[in-house]
């Protein structure tokens, strides 16, 4: 697929007046508020699936289990018909939810600390019977909802409430790289990592995620995508610093990317060696905006 | 046919469209059974990964509206406490079956491990024939009060053959499902939520958790009042009420029923459900001025005796004439699942106190 890049013109005025984004709320969304603090990503991500569901025409047909955090809050404002699970259990719902449902779309809203710490068993099993479901992860790298201690997926040298001066692989162990753990099983057959903390990471995540939908829809097997969520709150960071800190700090560890897609299998170190190799490319090129066909949204203006 | 075959043949009659468990003995045959008779009627049974995900799918299963069930030994319910207490605030209409080992479960299955206020009605038969109807009383009546039911079998429940017919029991209409999931109501302002804790959809009123939890609260109240399932036999002159449930009552009837004959004075009270526990009929055996002593026969420590002695209330001494008894396995009942055992038994209860 070849993209043509679209730079934004700043030399002339615009052709269409400026809109407001709450006015573009998409329709699977019940309010225009949310409950998170400022700068949290999760809000970015709840949109992004919405939006792709609806893009595949599967607004009236879709049904969310909803784990345990920060994001537990949209199970009162999607306009999804939802099944709250306990801490951990999604996958499990979802694959009765979806077993005496088989026609409708069926996706899991689970953080890190509910998916990769209480669920990593429920959500390995899930993908390794090829459960025709897609598990959603908002990542940020913390307990957010019990105010900031260290999960799972918390970066080495990060400071959480309970890491206090940095996770120590001695003391603390290794994050897991949960994407990693799901491609190379033969029931998943699509698995992704994207990030909302830019506009180009936002539109990928909404790529990723339809990618993943219309794999559920073709009954092809278990669907994955994790998105890189900010919590500026659990990271102890000033609330504008928060999409510089995911890229420098926990994009460096976990990678964005497409893990799996069309059979082709890629580990989180692939994607790192293929970051590097771009941005040599752009530096070579003398700098500057580097719009990688691969990595530039479709028709999307950067 | 076989108890486990005949349960599994009852549930799949009663409408019963999943089943997810975890292979673990005595339950095993009755996992088994699902796993054949499920597929055939276009349903679905899970070997699932452990019995949290078991629970988890049934749960899942459930809040689409169809009839789903789970089950374990006691042991496997152990582990699928947190979710039998969030279900069963979320009002779902779950069947659950404990297969239980010689340890049995009455603290268990009628206070449960899970948080918070939660009660569930258990179902105890006392054989395989019982047990084909209360298989399919257990899914009605979930639905009809939106609650768990829990089925208490055991390791001679699940093993015995009986000349049994598995046929549709018309328990009467249940209420209509609008809290089932289908996705249809997605993407309009009457999306559903599944929720335990009481709260709905932004734009609707939201009753939050204490109003939920005080609801729920009366309704088990109501529950408790006209669920209690009891038999009373010989009561009306006995001196030595006995109180036994499931298989061990099996036992008691035939016992008193050769006591009588010989001419002793002994009745028995058989908890049908152990939650609610038929207080009232246990009192009532209890009340009278010829009732010398309330014998509590039970296949553990002591458990149901706490429930005897709220139901008799100190009107006369209750004793207890069962105790641990168990196969080497753990699996299974000990010595005291013998007819002559329990005669002893009753008859030491029998006995005149010594001033």
């Amino acid at each position: 697929m070849t993209v043509t890049p679209v730079y934004l013109r700043t030399d002339v005025a615009p052709s269409e007046p400026s809109r407001r984004i709450v006015d573009d709320r998409p329709r699977l969304l019940l309010t225009d508020e949310h409950d998170m603090c400022p700068g949290c990503g999760e809000p970015l991500a709840v949109r992004c699936f919405c939006e792709a569901i609806e893009d595949l025409g599967q607004g009236n047909n879709v049904i969310v289990v909803a784990g345990i955090g920060c994001y537990t809050t949209f199970s009162m404002s999607l306009a999804i018909d939802t099944v709250q699970a306990l801490h951990g259990r999604a996958p499990s719902l979802a694959t009765g939810v979806k077993r005496m449902k088989p026609d409708t779309v069926v996706f899991t809203l689970q953080g890190d600390g509910d998916m990769v710490n209480e669920g990593l068993q429920e959500v390995i099993h899930t993908a390794a019977r090829g459960e025709h479901i897609t598990c959603i992860l908002v990542n940020n790298g913390v307990f957010g909802e019990t105010g900031g201690h260290m999960t799972a997926t918390t970066v080495l040298g990060q400071r959480t409430k309970n890491s206090l001066e940095g996770r120590d692989p001695d003391y603390h162990g290794y994050p897991i790289l949960i994407g990693d753990m799901l491609a190379p099983l033969q029931g998943t057959v699509y698995c992704a990592r994207a990030s909302v903390h830019n506009p180009a990471g936002v539109a990928r995540a909404k790529r990723y995620l339809k990618k993943a939908f219309e794999t559920q829809i073709a009954r092809q097997g278990f669907s994955f995508v994790e998105i890189l969520t900010m919590c500026p709150t659990g990271w102890f960071i000033p609330t504008n610093e928060g999409p510089a800190y995911m890229d420098e700090v926990m994009g460096e560890v976990h990678v964005t990317g497409e893990l799996k897609v069309d059979g082709v299998l890629r580990t989180t170190e692939d994607l790192k060696a293929e970051w590097a190799r771009k941005a040599a490319e752009a530096a070579a090129r003398g700098g500057g905006p580097s719009f990688d066909v691969e990595h530039t949204p479709e028709g999307g203006e950067v | 046919m076989e108890g486990s075959e005949a349960i599994a043949e009852a549930a799949v009659v009663a409408g019963c469209r999943f089943f997810a468990g975890y292979p673990m003995t005595p339950f095993t045959e009755v996992l088994e059974h699902f796993a054949v008779k499920l597929p055939k009627v276009g349903g679905v049974c899970i070997n699932a990964e452990s019995e949290l995900e078991a629970v988890g799918m049934a749960w899942g299963a459930v809040a689409t509206g169809n009839r789903a069930a789970t089950g374990s030994t006691g042991q496997g319910l152990s582990l699928m406490q947190e979710s039998f207490s969030e279900i069963t605030m979320a009002e779902l209409p779950i069947v659950l079956f404990n297969i239980a080992r010689g340890q049995y479960d009455y603290y268990q299955s009628t206070r449960g491990g899970g948080h918070g206020d939660y009660r569930q009605i258990v179902l105890a038969p006392m054989d395989v024939t019982e047990a084909v109807e209360h298989c399919q009383l257990a899914f009605w009546l979930a639905e009809k009060w939106r609650n768990p039911v829990l089925f208490m079998g055991d390791y001679l429940l699940t093993h015995t053959y009986e000349a049994v017919e598995v046929t549709e029991i018309d328990y009467g209409p249940v209420p209509d499902k609008p809290w089932a999931v289908d996705g249809s109501s997605s993407g309009t302002l009457d999306a559903k939520l599944v929720s335990s804790l009481g709260f709905d959809k932004v734009g609707r009123p939201h009753v939050g958790p204490q109003a939920h939890w005080l609801r729920l609260a009366e309704k088990w109240a109501v529950m408790r009042e006209q669920e209690q399932r009891s038999e009373t036999a010989f009561c009306d002159d006995a001196e030595v009420i006995v109180v036994a449930f499931g298989t061990l009552a099996k036992f008691v009837r035939y016992v008193v029923k050769e006591l009588r004959a010989e001419g002793h004075r002994v009745g028995y009270v058989r908890p049908i459900t152990l939650w609610p526990f038929p207080e009232p009929a246990v009192a009532a055996a209890a009340s009278g001025s010829h009732v010398r002593t309330v014998a509590v026969l039970e296949n553990n420590a002591g458990q149901m005796i706490d429930d005897v002695r709220l139901s008799v209330l100190g009107r006369c001494p209750v004793v207890a004439i069962g105790g641990i008894s168990t196969d080497g396995s753990g699996f299974g009942m000990g010595a005291l699942l013998d007819p002559a055992v329990v005669r002893e038994r009753i008859l030491s209860a029998l006995e005149p106190v010594s001033a």
